[in-house]
């Protein structure tokens, strides 16, 4: 692999630097009116430019592959640890404060501009078992295909060429929100929405929760995830000049064996 | 990128759809099978794989709902050898992992093509589902939709995106017909109500030979696929 096209890890900071001949940072044009950029005055009230943007990457139909994957839920179905709404929200909520807080701070990483090879390995490091690794490489490769059709840019390419077989999903989410002209807090949001929101779609569809229900487990936690974004995007801020000491490594150590142990089962509805 | 690129999505290669492959080639065809549960897909597919794989490079993506069954059906009976079978896994749901969400099937397609392509042929099954399941454009090229007799008779008379726009109807299973009282010419009828011009094939996979109809729409459409200017 050629760290060259990607970027330059020998300098000294960790923000990734294009090579000469890109684009650059700057937002992929397609003529006088970049269509992707958000408006660069702000907007009248209080909803921030790009806030549409955000609403299409964390949307649950963007096509990336999300809607296989139960996020943990399925093997906490059949252990007995989600049965209800209320148990519904004690999982997410778990999920929300490590894995969704980690993969958050890591999406609010590559946004702000640390090499996304970088923080492919912090990533690696902070996902213990294979079997996640695996799946966050796959989602990761799917979501990369999604972007670079929507928000086409230099520096997609670049890490699609870099990883093939797929980067860990929240580094290509915090690259795909750059390229959409979104800035770290908004990539930590997607990210941190996502980690709740899917086990909750999924839990619609193991349990026939009603979906009511499980929509308002969303919004009971939509402070949390208030919160967890806003400590994701600071930390992501940190990482351009401390590096990826500087994200957060929240783990959930039943989360990760119940995901091994769920790779193993040969009937499932959910791939993860 | 030139401000006045003809094309309004040029990014469409990222996506699959484009008919070419990186070198110029022209890639192989992609034809989906969807249709009801127990309808005969997987018998289609088999059936199709033993009548073509002497003359064309073939790969097979299954798209169970909650097991690798199809997948291991085919390898079970030998069709096609392990690594030119691949299973798509669907979240509970075939039909978006077949057209809103086509991300792992492209995936999917594309590792056959890289693991043991150049490849002529690619068949797409779509798990079990209901009568509005449909292909994405995006993922194939062309897609079968295949019922039985004993669904219903009346199923092409409901219609349906499946029984009204697939490029081929199959209506399956005719050996069972005088079984289930199922009247195939009214069925015949209905169709063409439903499909104006295009095409039906009724078949029997118990009867030997009995993919022949099916097979023969394959190679004509793989005629026209590789006649068609890169
Ligand atoms: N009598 C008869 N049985 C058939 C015919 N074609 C398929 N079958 C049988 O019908 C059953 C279902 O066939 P499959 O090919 O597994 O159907 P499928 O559409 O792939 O089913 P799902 O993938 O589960 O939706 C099997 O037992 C087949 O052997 C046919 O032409 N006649
Ligand atoms: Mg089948």
């Amino acid at each position: 692999m050629d760290d060259t096209v990607v970027g330059n890890r020998s300098s000294p900071s960790y923000r990734w630097e294009v090579p000469p001949g890109r684009n650059g940072w700057a937002q992929p044009t397609h003529g006088p009116a970049p269509a992707n950029a958000p408006a660069s005055a702000p907007a009248v009230g209080a909803v921030a430019p790009g806030t549409a943007a955000l609403l299409i990457l964390a949307d649950g139909r963007f096509p990336a592959g999300g809607h296989a994957h139960s996020g943990g839920a399925e093997a906490a179905v059949k252990a007995g640890r989600i049965h209800d709404a209320v148990t519904l929200e004690a999982f997410c909520r778990g999920r929300l404060h490590t894995a969704g807080l980690t993969a958050a701070a890591l999406a609010a990483a590559a946004a702000a501009g640390v090499d996304p090879l970088v923080l492919d390995e912090a990533a690696d490091a902070r996902t213990p078992v294979p079997a996640l690794r695996t799946t966050a490489r796959r989602l990761g490769r799917q979501l990369m295909r999604a972007a670079r059709a929507t928000w086409p840019s230099p520096e997609l390419d670049a890490l699609a060429a870099a990883r093939p077989r797929g980067a860990h999903q929240p580094v290509v989410q915090g690259l795909a929100a750059r390229a959409a002209g979104l800035d770290p807090r908004a990539a930590a949001y997607a990210a941190a929405y996502e980690s709740a929101g899917g086990p909750a779609s999924a839990a619609v569809r193991l349990l026939s929760l009603d979906p009511f229900d499980a929509t308002t487990v969303l919004a009971r936690l939509a402070p949390e995830m208030d919160r967890i974004a806003a400590r994701a995007a600071e930390a992501g801020h940190r990482a351009l000049d401390e590096g990826p000491g500087a994200l957060p490594a929240a783990a959930a150590p039943l989360l990760d064996i119940a995901a091994e142990q769920h790779a193993a089962w040969p009937v499932r509805l959910f791939a993860s | 990128m030139h401000l006045d690129h003809p094309e309004t999505y040029p990014q469409r290669h990222t996506h699959g759809a484009d008919p070419r492959r990186p070198d110029g080639t022209r890639r192989a065809l992609r034809i989906g099978l969807g249709g009801p549960v127990g309808s005969g897909k997987t018998a289609t597919v088999a059936a199709l794989c033993r009548a073509l794989r002497d003359e064309l490079s073939i790969a097979v993506v299954t798209n169970d709902i909650y097991t690798r069954e199809d997948a291991e059906f085919l390898l079970r009976n030998a069709v096609l050898p392990a690594e030119r079978i691949s299973a798509v896994e669907t979240g509970a749901c075939p039909h978006t992992a077949i057209r809103d969400d086509i991300s792992a099937n492209l995936e999917a397609v594309e590792d056959l093509e890289e693991g043991v392509g150049p490849l002529d042929l690619i068949l797409v099954e779509s798990g079990g589902d209901n009568l509005t399941a449909t292909f994405s454009k995006g993922l194939v090229d062309a897609q079968v939709f295949v019922i039985d007799v004993a669904g219903g008779d009346d199923i092409p008379r409901k219609g349906g995106p499946g029984v009204t726009t697939a490029d081929l109807l199959v209506v399956n299973k005719t050996d069972l017909a005088p079984y289930v009282g199922s009247d195939l010419e009214r069925m015949a009828r209905d169709a063409k109500e439903q499909r104006g011009d295009l095409p039906v094939a009724f078949t029997s996979l118990v009867a030997p030979e009995g993919v022949r109809p099916i097979a023969d729409w394959v190679r004509e459409r793989l005629a026209a696929w590789t006649a068609a200017p890169a």
